[in-house]
């Protein structure tokens, strides 16, 4: 057993909270930059310079990139021989989003109930997600996710005799019908099998996916080659006003279906995707 | 393209709600809504000695139930992101108004061109509350003008070679 004391985690995820809103990442920044490079549409372009220049500046000044700094998403993977010590760990990491939040002037978009909608203030409770794993030692990723873009994601259960030209359709249809609201150029991420829940986190999981790594798996590769290549025929282009750059990575992670499903979940985000991942 | 200097108030759909409820009861609103310029926008607070934190703009379409009764009540400018429905273009051919994207995503780069900024009202919605904020030099795009020509509808057509 190794013993991991809960403020670590604490202020692992208030440093990662601050610095996935402030930094964005090199996967993202270099897409943009591949992008501005080759669109067609002037007007795309001086977007694209645009939002080059807001992540320098972000990053000089440790600025939000985005106002929308989101709700936190958390990913924990605990070994098994871990023991977290003196607290809970899901008050620590709660913890930790309230000091980032606060510290890195961060804005709190969180409200306590979706129907009574009262302001938290200080952007919790955050969305955790915990997994058991071998080893002793802990995974912490941090997330935060804008709602201009997850409002525009969607889960599609389809036949499985729908096949894999009804998955293209389903991600196709979901971007098209994004349209300007997620500021395009978009990432998406794409779940597809398991069931209803887990394909949303694996469309989720795959988010957090370098985009310029591809998935492993031959087939899968190709469809995420076949789809960045058809969405960026879309016609979208940067914050929907044409151009040939809508998507700057489509990932998709895949599971174990039933006999009877073929369950598709698109995540829809933006060119401030954001992620910091740690090991402890 | 067009540099946007002057004054302009941000306001969401919580205000936006509170805003036109409180309208329905004879209640004052937090400014008055003739000729002015909205600004679909909750900033991320401000570091001291900062004007403002990052304030890009937030997706319009959120508002779409509102815009109609605010642009009849003498709102003749919109800046968002992001589609606008039939009702809201209707209005603002009935009543002259106009819709003016800004840069999604790039908060930090338009809070340059933020010089002055105060909190008017509905501060307990936080970052939804309603700011007064004197801009020079805003960046943004006509993509909705009054006559109801929409660049989100011509544009992307421009460069679409792939149908679903
Ligand atoms: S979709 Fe992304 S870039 Fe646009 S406002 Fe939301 S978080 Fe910011």
């Amino acid at each position: 057993m190794r013993d991991i004391d809960v403020g670590i985690i604490k202020d692992k995820i208030k440093e990662m909270c601050i610095e996935a809103n402030c930094i964005l990442n090199d996967d993202i920044y270099c897409s943009i930059q591949k992008a501005r490079d080759i669109e067609k549409s002037e007007i795309g372009k001086d977007i694209l310079n645009q939002i080059i220049k807001n992540a320098d500046l972000a990053k000089q000044k440790l600025k939000p990139i985005c106002q929308d700094t989101g709700m936190a998403v958390v990913f924990i993977e605990a070994g098994q021989d871990v023991h977290f010590i003196n607290g809970n760990i899901n008050d620590a990491i709660n913890e930790g989003v309230r000091e980032g939040y606060k510290e890195g002037y961060l804005r709190k978009s969180v409200v306590n109930d979706p129907i009574l909608r009262v302001n938290t203030f200080d952007n919790t409770p955050a969305v955790i997600h915990y997994y058991i794993t071998a080893g002793d030692k802990v995974k912490i990723t941090v997330a935060p996710k804008g709602f201009g873009s997850e409002n525009m994601s969607k889960i599609y259960m389809l036949k499985p005799s729908e096949g894999i030209e009804g998955i293209k359709k389903s991600v196709l249809k979901t971007i098209e019908a994004a349209g300007s609201n997620p500021c395009p150029p978009m990432v998406v991420g794409v779940g597809i099998g398991g069931n209803f829940e887990l394909s949303a986190i694996l469309a989720k999981k795959a988010l957090l996916r370098d985009i310029r790594i591809k998935s492993d798996k031959e087939h899968i590769r190709q469809l995420e080659e076949e789809l960045f290549e058809k969405a960026n025929r879309l016609g979208i282009g940067p914050q929907g006003l044409g151009g040939n750059s809508t998507v700057l990575g489509i990932n998709i992670e895949t599971f174990a279906t039933h006999i009877a499903g073929l369950p598709v979940a698109v995540n829809i985000s933006c060119h401030v995707t954001r992620h910091r991942e740690c090991i402890i | 393209m067009v540099l946007i200097t002057g004054i302009i108030y941000t306001a969401r759909d919580a205000a936006h709600k509170r805003m036109l409820e409180n309208y329905e009861k004879g209640i004052a609103l937090p400014f008055d809504l003739k000729d002015q310029s909205i600004y679909f926008a909750g900033p991320s607070p401000a570091k001291p000695g900062e004007v403002i934190g990052s304030a890009g703009p937030t997706t319009s379409s959120r508002m779409d139930s509102y815009s109609p009764k605010t642009i009849e009540l003498g709102v003749t400018v919109m800046i968002g992101k992001g589609a606008r429905d039939k009702g809201v273009i209707e209005a603002m051919k009935n009543y002259g108004a106009v819709y003016i994207g800004a840069v999604g995503g790039a908060g930090a780069l338009i809070s340059e061109c933020i010089k002055k900024c105060e909190i008017v009202d509905y501060s307990d919605l936080g970052s939804e509350a309603v700011y007064k904020l004197e801009v020079e030099n805003f960046p943004g795009i006509v993509i909705i003008d009054s006559r109801g020509n929409n660049l989100y509808e011509t544009e992307p057509l421009k460069y679409k070679t792939y149908d679903i």
